[in-house]
């Protein structure tokens, strides 16, 4: 008799539980729906992130401007090209973009303090941004029409675009291919050694040049991709708009440990999720700061994020 | 040795100067060109070289002074409106909630004393972090505050998203610099002090630094509230200069673009970021302006002329700086009038024997 | 019976797995010149740092002048992981910054030379008086407190007088030669006022020549600032020359302590050095 009522009411409870948060989820679901999108988006720039920092301790802060302008790249090249041939000649140059920012930027400072770098990449995201309002002319630009992708699609009486839908799928093959390249080929190997000792995988004769510009390539292709989901949520480029989910995607580098590759994927859910909940609880001003508060406790409490390696430093 | 010499050298030109930006202002009119860029430039000069305390003299690298800015030029806005406007000012806020109206000095001080606050709340979380950690948190910290300053619920306070206006500016061109003259003064002491050692021993090498008995935190976390008083006061004439104030304006963008000043004139130089904050303002305000317009010779348009192109140009040049120049415009050279002076002297003496005066105080 | 000027009791380091330090007690005697030795990755600057402040020891206590500085004892998973031989646990948990051991007298060097390589070598003593300094930023800024900045100056000057570096005083610290860069960097811990003095390998690429005049120093230094020296060190010649007692390590664990003469004709000491012959 006991045993039934117990059951009977842990019943009860979960099933309220269970009931309000399904009426959480429903009310919420547009907001939970494009969180997941976007935070798929921001795994594609966070793995640009945590690659590079894996390899070289370098924030590379112009890597949210390489995503917008391939926004750009995408818009120019769709109005004198059809689309099948514009995005992925858009990829092509990305990676042109982020494999040349490399060479000028960074190969330079190699062996200078970590900060000379840093700046460096500041200075990169300062000249992309400028440029980018130069040939924009500070106009808005309106991100093309995939077809497929941008058709409005219903989910259980939320309305959203095939994109929201076909995001996950795409991040987690990608991440997928990713770790089987890493895993399995020399170069992966490569950058694996690299990314543990920068100088002892020097000295063993890894081709450490080649390396680094493979991490950008993989990293800005991602991040070109990236943006024709982003792009297609969110269609006004202008040429800031590569600033905010850079930031937060490597927040979600940070979050998920960075130089890890899972991690950064599901940091970067997790962020999208919750900042598009924070908008939804009428909290929009704050769903940029929330991400930055999220990065603080981070790197209080854990400072080598979910999946990230501890360091300690030699005296 | 001579410093007496010197201070009085400094003193007539410290004298001079004012008489001559004095002069200067009754010749070509408080609202030319050239003053304006003027007070622009010394407030930059200021927020330049707080940066630089940080970044060039204790090795901490942050990224968040634009919200140390944006508190001390919402703290002078919302301490010196008048009570007469405010009705106007906080309209969506029934006047707004504070009723304190404070001397314009008072509030510029207490702009700075509120950003020092923040700073040393701040920094107590994150002065823990290493160089780039600490860039970023820093970063975070100036969005969330620039967040919460743009939150309705403080509407009374902040107006919100709003702007606020209405507060007194000023005039002449001497007030800035009087202001920033003196902030630059007390920095420059602060440095050559017996603290300015311990902050570049942190610089140079944490570990041997704590060897010889400096505390890290409380050192650093003392640079970065005395950098973020210097950069909320300069957040407050900005205020004065712009005469509107708006959260929204206090990006990281603003942020990154007075480093890149720090890093044109010198990382580890104060007169570096004194010139190149004068210069990057005259060229971006000025002499570069021309860049952004059509231009043609006959019928000939010069290619690439129109809106942004100056931007670009700035960024190529900042670019070239951070590449191939990295000690930019001076290095951790100071340029001082005694220096000038030594050189001049020495390259006199410099027949007779090595004299033993090469003490180069700075 | 001499009095004790640095004690530690039963220290242990440990690093995830690996004791680097295993239950290690020590003494210095006041006036004494310690050596510590030992292979390569024996645990001698894992002891120093222990000492310093720099790591938090695992377990056992520093005691200055017969007062604790330092104690610690594994808890929760540092206990279940505990590696050391030594069970026996310190009571207390004193945990210090290496500046606040600075500050209590312990000054040090470093194995590869930390000097403050942009500054002059005024400077880089000068900051060593900070520490002791009465003055707060307020009466820094305003020049009030001119007196002991001088006093500061004056006290520099002299001790580069006494170590005779006081002519190269407007020279950057990296521009000076190898050996100099070594004196100057135990000038500038002298300045901190120490009472015990650690060396990690002062003699490290220096000839015979430099190594005696070395030795020579350090016994001035010695008398002339009442300190009590401890110094790591691979060159047994120099060992021979300097130190009073000998304690020697192996894989983190003491295997030997007497006089040098006893510890040259140690056998445990001659099979750890076998093959790891760091003199060669």
């Amino acid at each position: 008799m006991k045993t039934v009522l117990t059951a009977f009411i842990g019943n009860a409870c979960f099933c309220s539980i269970f009931q309000s948060l399904a009426a959480f989820f429903r009310a919420n679901l547009p907001y939970i729906l494009a969180g997941i999108s976007v935070g798929g988006q921001y795994a594609l720039i966070a793995i640009g992130y945590t690659m590079v920092y894996g390899i070289l301790r370098l924030v590379n802060f112009a890597h949210g401007d390489v995503f917008m302008t391939a926004g750009l790249i995408c818009f120019y090249l769709s109005l004198v090209m059809p689309l099948y041939i514009s995005l992925p000649l858009t990829a092509a140059f990305t990676v042109l973009l982020g494999f040349t920012i490399e060479k000028v930027a960074y190969k330079p400072l190699r062996d200078a303090p970590r900060t000379s770098a840093m700046i460096s990449a500041l200075g990169m995201s300062y000249l992309i941004q400028n440029l980018a309002l130069y040939v924009t002319g500070g106009l808005s630009k309106q991100y093309p029409q995939i077809p497929f992708i941008s058709r409005s699609v219903t989910i259980a009486g939320a309305t959203t675009k095939m994109v929201t839908i076909i995001t996950p799928p795409l991040v987690i093959a990608l991440v997928a291919a990713l770790v089987v390249l890493i895993k399995y080929t020399k170069i992966g190997m490569a950058m694996r050694s690299v990314a543990d000792d920068f100088d002892t995988s020097r000295l063993m004769g890894i081709k450490i040049d080649q390396v680094i510009s493979m991490t950008f390539i993989i990293g800005t292709f991602l991040a070109s991709i990236g943006s024709m989901l982003y792009f297609t949520n969110y269609t006004a480029i202008v040429p800031t708009s590569g600033a905010m989910p850079g930031l937060k995607a490597f927040v979600a580098a940070v979050f998920g440990g960075i130089g890890s590759i899972p991690g950064a994927v599901i940091g970067a859910f997790i962020i999208g999720i919750s900042e598009n909940i924070i908008k939804g609880l009428g909290w929009t001003t704050f769903s940029d700061a929330f991400t930055f508060a999220l990065l603080i406790m981070v790197l209080i409490f854990m400072p080598s994020g979910l999946f990230g390696e501890k360091k300690t430093d030699k005296v | 040795m001579d410093k007496k010499k010197q201070i009085i050298i400094s003193l007539v030109l410290i004298i001079a100067l004012f008489a001559g930006l004095w002069i200067l202002e009754r010749m070509v009119g408080t609202n030319s060109m050239l003053i304006v860029v003027l007070k622009k430039a010394v407030i930059y000069a200021l927020l330049v070289a707080s940066i630089n305390l940080l970044q060039g003299f204790s090795g901490l690298f942050s990224l968040g002074e634009a919200g140390f800015m944006l508190l001390g030029a919402y703290t002078y806005a919302i301490f010196t409106i008048p009570e007469a406007v405010k009705g106007n000012v906080y309209q969506y806020y029934n006047g707004g909630i504070i009723h304190v109206n404070l001397p314009v000095w008072m509030a510029l001080i207490l702009g700075g004393l509120v950003a020092a606050f923040f700073a040393f709340l701040i920094g107590f979380v994150v002065l823990k972090l290493k160089s780039d950690y600490l860039a970023i948190a820093t970063l975070g910290f100036a969005e969330i505050i620039r967040a919460v300053f743009q939150w309705d619920a403080l509407g009374g306070i902040t107006n919100g998203s709003n702007i606020l206006r209405s507060f007194p500016g000023f005039k002449s061109v001497l007030y800035p610099f009087a202001v920033v003259g003196l902030c630059m003064t007390a920095m420059m002491l602060l440095i050559n002090s017996s603290y300015g050692r311990a902050y570049k021993a942190i610089r140079d090498d944490e570990i041997a630094a704590e060897a010889m008995g400096i505390n890290l935190f409380k050192t650093k976390l003392q640079a970065f509230v005395i950098s973020s008083f210097f950069a909320g006061i300069g957040g407050g004439l900005l205020a004065m200069y712009q005469l509107t104030v708006k959260a929204s304006t206090f990006t990281s963008g603003l942020s990154d673009e007075l480093l890149l000043i720090a890093v044109i004139g010198g990382i580890g130089s104060m007169t570096g970021s004194v010139i190149a904050s004068f210069l990057y303002v005259a060229a971006n305000e000025w002499w570069l302006r021309f860049l952004d317009q059509p231009a043609f010779i006959g019928t000939f348009q010069v290619p690439l002329l129109r809106s942004g192109f100056r931007k670009v140009v700035f960024s190529v040049i900042i670019m070239l700086i951070v590449l191939f120049y990295h000690q930019g415009l001076m290095g951790t050279r100071e340029f001082s009038i005694a220096g000038i002076f030594e050189k001049l002297m020495g390259l006199r003496k410099k027949k007779k024997a090595k004299v033993s005066g090469g003490g180069t105080e700075k | 019976m001499s009095e004790s000027a640095l004690r530690l009791d039963n220290i242990t380091m440990q690093f995830g797995g690996v004791t680097a330090v295993d239950s290690f007690s020590m003494n210095v005697d006041k006036g004494e010149i310690v050596a510590l030795i030992g292979p390569n990755g024996a645990g001698k600057t894992t002891a120093f740092n222990c000492i310093t402040g720099v790591y938090i020891p695992t377990n056992g206590a520093v005691y200055l002048f017969d007062k604790k500085i330092i104690a610690n004892h594994p808890k929760g998973k540092a206990l279940k992981t505990y590696g050391g031989t030594s069970r026996d646990f310190e009571k207390d948990i004193i945990v210090r910054s290496p500046d606040s051991i600075t500050k209590l007298g312990i000054a040090r060097t470093f194995q590869n030379i930390r000097l403050f390589k942009k500054a002059t070598v005024f400077d880089n003593v000068l900051v060593a008086k900070h520490m002791r300094a009465r003055q707060n930023v307020l009466t820094a800024m305003l020049r009030l407190n001119f007196r002991e900045e001088e006093r500061m100056r004056s006290e520099t000057a002299e001790l580069l007088h006494m170590q005779d570096l006081y002519r190269y005083k407007d020279e950057i610290a990296d521009s000076l030669p190898y050996g100099l860069q070594r004196r100057l960097e135990i000038a500038r811990a002298l300045a901190t006022d120490p009472k015990v003095l650690l060396l990690d390998e002062p003699a490290a690429g220096m000839n015979p020549n430099e190594t005696a005049e070395l030795s020579e120093f350090i016994r001035k230094i010695k008398d002339e600032y009442d300190l009590s020296i401890l110094l790591i060190e691979h060159h047994m010649d120099f060992v021979n020359q300097i130190a009073d007692r000998v304690y020697v390590l192996d894989f983190g664990r003491k295997i030997a302590e007497g006089t040098p003469d006893e510890i040259n004709e140690n056998p445990a000491v001659i099979e750890a050095y076998l093959g790891v012959d760091d003199n060669a």
